[in-house]
């Protein structure tokens, strides 16, 4: 077809110019045929009188704009800037209709590079203009060819080396993101003033350094960052659109800024729909040449009519000057006009035109992870093949490209950590993990029972084997929460409610754990190779939790600390027999009491000192620790061994975490509230015995983490106190003593889970732990969850 | 596959072509293991219409790009053997950097042969010749489809990732595609996690493993004939 076409556009450019309407004719006689002509063409015969003709037509339709004072410079200059196609308007309608990527792209491309060369065009034409026509030399328009080249390829390099920088910047910006949507503007704007003080293509420039640097940049800049630049770039390019588009209207009414000439007006509008789809015809034609899958018809159709001129055109006829261009007002009016009649006519119709058409549209669909991965393979097929073919095609070098954009480019440009992420199928399968976690919780599903979910948020845990522990609690946490709402309301005779409570527990949380383990079996087995991984992880989980836990422990300290003693001592004193092991943890307690001033003194020392110990381990709630003080010295010796390494007076914050880290159920429940955790701690670990049991033995394999950690937490200080106090004072009045009664076993256990950091101890106490278990069960179970409900009540008095 | 004969090509005087050179390519064909056309192509003047086939109407590729492939051919044989080994194609420098670089040399050498010889050559190169549509038009439906159909585009692909050939993508095989073409930084664990995932996605009936027309049925929205085409090949 394309080769048919050929002659038949090759013949009107060989003929005269004007003759457009002979050559369009031509295509329908054909050859004539050999036999009787029914219609011949004979244009060599009238060759001659047709052409005067139009000669004469043409001069005499030019009569029709007298007017215009203009020279041939004016008019190139006018043409360079009424050129400036500005397809804003079209790419709107086409990311509407979704129409095809291939001719997206092109007008795409188009956009991005047309005001470039337009200003260029324009700037030379326009200082050809002010040099006057009288002193332009020949060599002068080789200089403005030649100036083409050199301001838009300057314009160009300017661009990509700040784009290198501004990538480079963006690379080391991790604990400052404030200032990275302010790097990424001030860099692309120093990249416009640059070129432009080189009077190289500023608009070039900024274009080629976005280009350049989006793939580092958006891998290094946080997440906000990136939506602060994206939706700041827009706002602003909306602003500066509008702008342009009232001032347009306004010097459109504006009749001393204009002087119309009708010849003037509709020789442009004809000549622009004309010449704009010429261009499109001649270059398509040249461009499929090359092209595996040409464009057709249609794509040229639509590329013709999508040339619209826009804000780029009005704001250069207004940027002349009328000493130097006293044409100036004709070219405003006839710059207004065609502006309005492509956007106006051309804007509105496109979309129909486009559908009815039928452009070939883009499917849209979900990325598949089959789909993207294939597509890499393809990409790898066809580059192999193209080497074995020996042809250094399109695959070939995009493969070298990004050889070498993973080689250097990448390692130098990108963050380590947003290198990972950049991979094209990490990425598709993170994004697939992601809009299922949240169709699933947009669902009211609760996102972290979902066995079958692994969350790609975090990725680090996810690799870790430990995660499948921090899971584990976090469900069980809860699960449990849920109950003891349920049970909070309940709020009466104790055992019973404890039975119930405990019952209830059973029934919600055997469930999700189950199923969970069942999934992430893989993960404990590998535990080992990330044991390091799975600490650090650890560590911060904890130390998150310590802190707000903190908040609540030193308020509650303050305001309950007296009746919490008592109940403590009450309690207590059932359990006090087994204190010896407790005591281990109390020293803590005791240096945290001098240091932090707390006002409890110790009312029931010995048995506190049990409580304390199990409290703190299990939850790091600060109620409890408040008695220890007396008894602590007791106990140092043996805690010493296992809690040298942070011996810093508020020793007692650390204490509760060196219990979480052992006790597993704590490390999960970061994220709950601070009453809710409390709560969930307690009564988790009780009722989930085989959570429990699994966790513990899995955290042991780690190992013990807290003594390192504890020290920094403990200097932390208790900042988030503030919004706690109003609390503290309702927490007084409701001390209700029953509830504290922790039975023998609870304190045992407490101790045992304590002690599991301990080298010497733990063994023993975890053999009780685990014979409890069974029997004893149930009775932790109740001890805590009264706690808890004491805990709660109170706060909500 | 087999009933492709290289000697369709159209004018393009390929016996010619061939005996033209010190080493015919057909003698030296790999034995046994494509045993069906070695008797009717054993000359290598055989008449181009050779063993009798029923020849696809359009020919494997087009004169001009037969002409290219044959002079890569010759530059890629070392020692002018007439066929190559798995050596002459490792020695391209950029396939040893491709992660598909090994497979794809394996899918020159069917069934484990040794060497391959022009006309097998140009046979797997003509999976990538473009998709032309006046074919389609005028193809005999009893005709087998040309090597360029998507079909067969797509067969070429499945066959690099089902390595032992029992007409499935396992998972583990899926794993070892996956761990060629995702970057190091992903661990183990996550690439099995993506593996697990991709082989869910594409299994239909839920064996574990990716068949070939679920495999063609999860690429069903892309544009296979455009995207494994090489433009030089027309």
């Amino acid at each position: 077809m394309l080769r048919a076409a050929l002659p038949l556009l090759g013949l009107p450019l060989a003929g005269a110019g004007t003759t457009e309407e002979p050559t369009l004719e031509l295509g329908s006689p054909g050859e004539p045929p050999p036999g009787l002509a029914l219609f011949r063409w004979q244009w060599h015969e009238v060759e001659a009188p047709y052409l005067v003709a139009l000669w004469i037509l043409v001069a005499s339709l030019a009569k029709i704009a007298p007017r215009v004072q203009a020279g041939l410079l004016d008019f190139l200059l006018f043409g360079s800037l009424i050129s400036a196609v500005d397809p804003v308007a079209v790419l709107a309608v086409f990311e509407e209709v979704h129409v095809n990527e291939t001719l997206f792209i092109i007008v795409f491309g188009e956009s991005l590079l047309n005001d470039a060369v337009t200003v260029v065009l324009y700037k030379v034409c326009n200082s050809f203009v002010e040099m006057g026509s009288a002193n332009v030399q020949a060599t002068d328009y080789l200089k403005g060819v030649a100036s083409l080249f050199v301001v838009s390829l300057g314009g160009a390099a300017v661009g990509l080396v700040f784009a290198f920088l501004l990538a480079l910047t963006t690379r080391f910006t991790k604990r400052v993101r404030i200032i990275e949507p302010l790097l990424v503007f001030l860099l692309a704007y120093a990249a416009y003033l640059t070129a432009e003080m080189a009077s190289l293509s500023a608009i070039l420039a900024v274009t080629m350094c976005g280009l350049g640097c989006k793939k580092y940049v958006e891998a290094n800049i946080s997440h906000k960052s990136r939506t602060a630049v994206k939706y700041t770039m827009k706002t602003l390019a909306s602003c500066a659109e509008t702008v342009i588009f009232m001032l347009l209207g306004i010097s459109a009414v504006d009749s001393s800024k204009w002087a119309w000439d009708s010849g003037l007006v509709l020789g442009t509008l004809f000549f622009i729909l004309f010449f704009r789809a010429l261009g499109v015809v001649l270059q398509t034609w040249v461009l499929n040449q090359f092209r595996l899958v040409p464009l057709d018809k249609i794509d040229q159709v639509v590329m013709s009519y999508g040339g619209l001129r826009g804000a780029v055109a009005f704001a250069l006829v207004i940027l002349l000057d009328r000493t130097k261009v006293p044409a100036k007002d004709y070219f405003v009016a006839t710059t207004i006009v065609v502006v309005f009649f492509t956007v106006i006519v051309q804007g509105l119709t496109i979309k129909p035109l486009v559908k009815w058409l039928k452009v070939k549209r883009s499917e849209h669909h979900k990325p598949t992870l089959n789909q993207e991965l294939h597509e890499h393979t393809f990409d790898h097929i066809l580059a192999a093949v193209e080497d074995v073919v020996g042809h250094h095609g399109y695959h070939y070098w995009r493969d070298r490209w990004e050889q070498f954009d993973k080689k250097y480019l990448s390692q130098l440009l990108m963050r380590r950590s947003a290198y990972r992420i950049r991979d094209q199928i990490w990425d598709v399968y993170y994004r697939l993990n992601i809009r299922d976690a949240i169709s699933f919780v947009d669902q009211g599903g609760h996102v972290l029972s979902s066995a079958g979910l692994t969350l790609p948020s975090m990725p680090s845990r996810n690799s870790v084997a430990e995660t499948s522990v921090t899971n584990l609690l976090r469900e069980s946490g809860s699960g449990a929460c849920l109950d003891l709402q349920v049970i909070d309301t309940v709020r009466s005779g104790r055992d019973r409610e404890d039975a119930v409570m405990h019952h209830l527990l059973c029934g919600g949380l055997y469930k999700p754990r189950r199923r969970y383990k069942a999934s992430c079996s893989r993960h404990f087995i590998s535990e080992d190779a990330q044991e390091r991984q799975d600490k650090e992880v650890f560590q911060q989980n904890m130390k998150r939790r310590l802190e707000t836990f903190k908040s609540t422990k030193h308020n509650i300290c303050f305001a309950k600390s007296k009746p919490r003693p008592r109940k403590a001592g009450h309690k207590k004193k059932d359990g006090v027999a087994n204190t010896e092991a407790t005591n281990g943890k109390s020293p803590r307690a005791l240096g945290f009491q001098d240091t932090a001033a707390v006002i409890l003194t110790v009312e029931s020392e010995e048995e506190e000192e049990s409580d304390s110990s199990e409290t703190e381990k299990e939850d790091d709630e600060g109620i409890i620790f408040v008695a220890r003080a007396t008894s602590e010295v007791l106990q140092e010796g043996k805690v010493s061994g296992s809690l040298e390494v942070c011996p810093s007076p508020r020793i007692i914050p650390p204490s509760p975490t060196c219990a979480e880290k052992e006790l597993p159920w704590k490390s999960g429940q970061g994220d709950l509230a601070v009453y809710v955790s409390s709560e969930t701690t307690k009564i988790v670990p009780v009722d989930m015995q085989t959570g429990w049991n699994q966790s513990i033995s899995s955290l042991e394999s780690l190992a013990s983490p807290p003594c390192t950690q504890a020290p920094t937490m403990s200097r932390l200080p208790p900042y988030p106190l503030a919004a706690e106090e109003p609390r503290a004072p309702l927490d007084l009045p409701p001390d209700p003593r029953p509830s504290f009664a922790f039975p023998p076993s609870l304190a045992k256990s407490g101790r045992s889970r304590s002690e599991s950091s301990a080298d010497i101890p733990r063994q023993q106490e975890l053999q009780p732990l685990m014979g409890h278990e069974d029997h004893t069960h149930l009775s932790p179970g109740t001890a805590n969850s009264h706690w808890c409900i004491q805990f709660s009540r109170s706060g909500r008095l | 596959m087999e009933e492709v004969a290289l000697v369709s090509c159209g004018p393009l005087d390929l016996p010619g072509l061939i005996t033209s050179t010190p080493h015919a390519p057909r003698p030296s064909r790999p034995r046994g293991s494509r045993g069906a056309p070695a008797p009717a192509a054993q000359p290598p003047a055989a008449s181009p219409v050779a063993s009798g086939h029923h020849r696809p109407p359009s020919p494997l590729v087009s004169q001009a790009s037969l002409l290219r492939l044959y002079h890569r051919f010759q530059a890629l044989d070392r020692n002018e053997k007439g066929y190559l080994s798995r050596m002459d194609l490792q020695q391209i420098g950029a396939l040893a950097v491709n992660p598909l670089g090994d497979r794809i040399i394996e899918s020159f050498f069917p069934d484990g042969s040794m060497r391959v010889d022009f006309p097998g050559f140009v046979r797997v190169l003509a999976h990538f010749r473009p998709v032309d549509d006046e074919d389609d038009g005028n193809r005999d439906p009893k005709e087998p489809e040309p090597l360029n159909s998507r079909m067969n585009k797509l067969r070429f692909a499945f066959q690099l990732y089902d390595l032992d050939r029992d007409g499935k993508i396992s998972r583990l095989e899926m794993l070892q595609v996956l761990r060629l073409m995702v970057g190091v930084q992903v661990t183990e664990e996550q690439l099995e996690s993506i593996a697990d995932r991709t082989v869910q996605e594409a299994d239909e009936d839920g064996d574990g493993a990716v068949s070939f027309l679920e495999f063609a049925k999860s690429l069903e929205k892309m544009n296979i004939e455009q995207k494994m085409s090489i433009r030089i090949l027309k």
